[in-house]
């Protein structure tokens, strides 16, 4: 899931001030900004009363089913369009991809409520960790299941790095060395042939901005077979 | 063509030193440094951007060692530069005259001066290295022959001190696969991890140069254990300096005599003075290297 993180409050403010905003509508996302309690109905209520002490006045608010959806939140817009119309812009309490998908879906100015982090893994509940950067040239068949590009600190797809001391990373240093981790994992599954060094990267699998269609890819291939690989 | 791989192919034992370029245009502290540690040292390192933190580029730096007359080890780290910029940058080298490329990973930008930046990480040392050792063949990373190839000496990075061994044992034997011919190591404390490490590295034919810190006060210990990566001095080295009526001297002597232990088992020392330049002519005579 994509995880959020609350904008500073005093610039959310003064992004509604610099529109001229007296009032606003609040969208938020019943997916992921809901789990990571950033977007979900109660941050949005929170949200509304804070406007208000602040002396906005809040039109109306919203938490569709997932905020990213276009269909979905053309529906939303349409449920709400008298108090969307009755506001000067919209506030999204989603990631940047739901904000996007909100200023599609209403001519009215709409403004981002949080900061979109990283996708992240639920470890337990309400406590959030990055295992992968969607880099589209998956290396974690040579790395014992762990990703280097992500969980390294520098990246590095071969290490350790000098900084490594006693197993530990030196960048983070309560951490254990990414490195270290995958080759006693490679080592206990006797897989030697994976220990070997990993070229560089194809980075050219994550040109931006990535677009997979598979309407056209079916019509190209036929069926629902597999993607060609070129999935970014 | 390389000074430092003909001495140390024909077995002679080495000392490279270190400077630092400065974080502006005015050389005149470079160049002091140079002429200090210079005749004394068989090669100088020439650091990029140490720390990360913005200092004059060491291509250009390396080039001013040149014009001196000594023989700089050019570094690259691989945080700052993508790989259309590191292969540039090592064309560059070759052509201003710097034989010697030390390919290393470089510090995590956020433990630096521009905490902001972006580390770039677009290739580690072990694939740097493997680009380097792609020139000397006349080929560039696409496999694309070049107009006129590069005979880099390729060095790397080690750390004999840091467990877990088999990690870094597999780390020695992947860099040199990857083309590194000469090792420098991180301080040495410990002469039996050290040697275990210089055995793998001879077994396949290259060479080590084990590195000395200067530690001239409790002051930079602190520093050291604190902020530099992976370097940890032990406590009982740390205990010696705090208790010495003069740090500096005391520092002199220890490196005097890590330089002496070393001379058994390394094929040579890399002095890291920390600011105290003076002390690696010093270290070098007192140590029985050079008269």
């Amino acid at each position: 899931m994509i995880i959020t993180r609350p904008r500073e409050w005093e610039r959310v403010r003064a992004q509604i001030a610099d529109l001229g905003a007296r009032s606003v509508f609040i969208m938020g996302c019943g997916q992921c900004a809901t789990v990571a309690n950033t977007g979900g109905e109660a941050e949005v209520l929170a949200t509304k009363a804070r406007l208000e002490a602040d002396g906005i006045a809040v039109t109306g608010w919203a938490v569709g089913e997932v905020a990213c959806h276009a269909g979905g939140q053309r529906l939303e817009a349409r449920k709400h369009a008298g108090e969307l119309e009755a506001a000067d812009a919209v506030l999204v309490l989603a990631c940047g991809a739901g904000v996007q998908t909100m200023a599609d879906a209403t001519s009215k100015p709409v403004t981002p409520g949080l900061e979109s982090v990283f996708l992240g893994n639920v470890v337990r509940h309400g406590v959030f960790e990055e295992r992968c950067q969607m880099c589209g040239d998956c290396v974690l068949d040579r790395t014992a299941g762990i990703c280097p590009v992500t969980t390294c600190p520098k990246g590095l797809l071969n290490g350790p790095c000098g900084g490594m001391w006693n197993g530990m990373c030196e960048v983070l240093t309560d951490r254990e060395c990414t490195h270290v981790a995958i080759r006693r994992r490679l080592a206990e599954q006797h897989r030697v042939k994976a220990a070997e060094p990993l070229p560089p990267k194809d980075y050219s699998k994550k040109l931006k901005p990535g677009r997979v269609d598979l309407r056209s890819e079916r019509a190209t291939h036929g069926g629902t077979g597999p993607a060609t690989g070129e999935g970014a | 063509m390389s000074h430092l791989r003909d001495l140390l192919g024909r077995g002679e034992f080495v000392v490279t030193g270190e400077i630092a370029p400065p974080l502006g245009t005015d050389l005149s502290a470079m160049r002091t440094s140079v002429e200090t540690i210079g005749p004394v040292c068989d090669a100088v390192n020439v650091t990029d951007n140490q720390g990360a933190s913005l200092h004059l580029s060491s291509l250009a730096a390396s080039r001013v060692v040149l014009e001196m007359g000594h023989e700089p080890i050019f570094q690259q780290t691989c945080r700052d530069r993508n790989r259309l910029a590191l292969q540039s940058d090592m064309l560059a080298a070759w052509t201003l005259g710097l034989t010697n490329l030390l390919a290393v990973t470089g510090d995590d930008p956020r433990g630096g001066d521009h905490p902001e930046a972006k580390g770039v990480f677009d290739l580690d040392s072990t694939q740097l290295a493997q680009v380097a050792t792609g020139f000397n063949e006349g080929h560039d990373m696409k496999g694309r022959p070049l107009k006129g190839a590069t005979d880099f000496f390729i060095g790397a990075a080690m750390f004999p001190e840091a467990e877990p061994w088999d990690v870094q044992r597999a780390r020695i034997e992947e860099k040199i696969a990857a083309g590194a011919r000469f090792f420098q190591t991180q301080a040495i404390f410990d002469l039996d991890k050290f040697a275990r490490a210089t055995e793998v590295a001879h077994a396949h034919g290259a060479k080590v140069i084990a590195g000395i810190l200067v530690l001239r006060s409790p002051r930079v210990i602190k520093f050291i254990n604190e902020r530099l990566a992976g370097l940890m001095v032990p406590s009982h080295i740390a205990a010696r300096i705090e208790r010495a009526e003069d740090a500096a001297e005391e520092a002199v002597v220890l490196a005097t005599e890590q330089a002496v232990a070393l001379r058994g088992l390394a094929d040579g020392i890399h002095i890291m003075a920390l600011g105290l330049d003076t002390a690696v002519p010093r270290i070098v005579r007192d140590a029985g290297i050079r008269s």
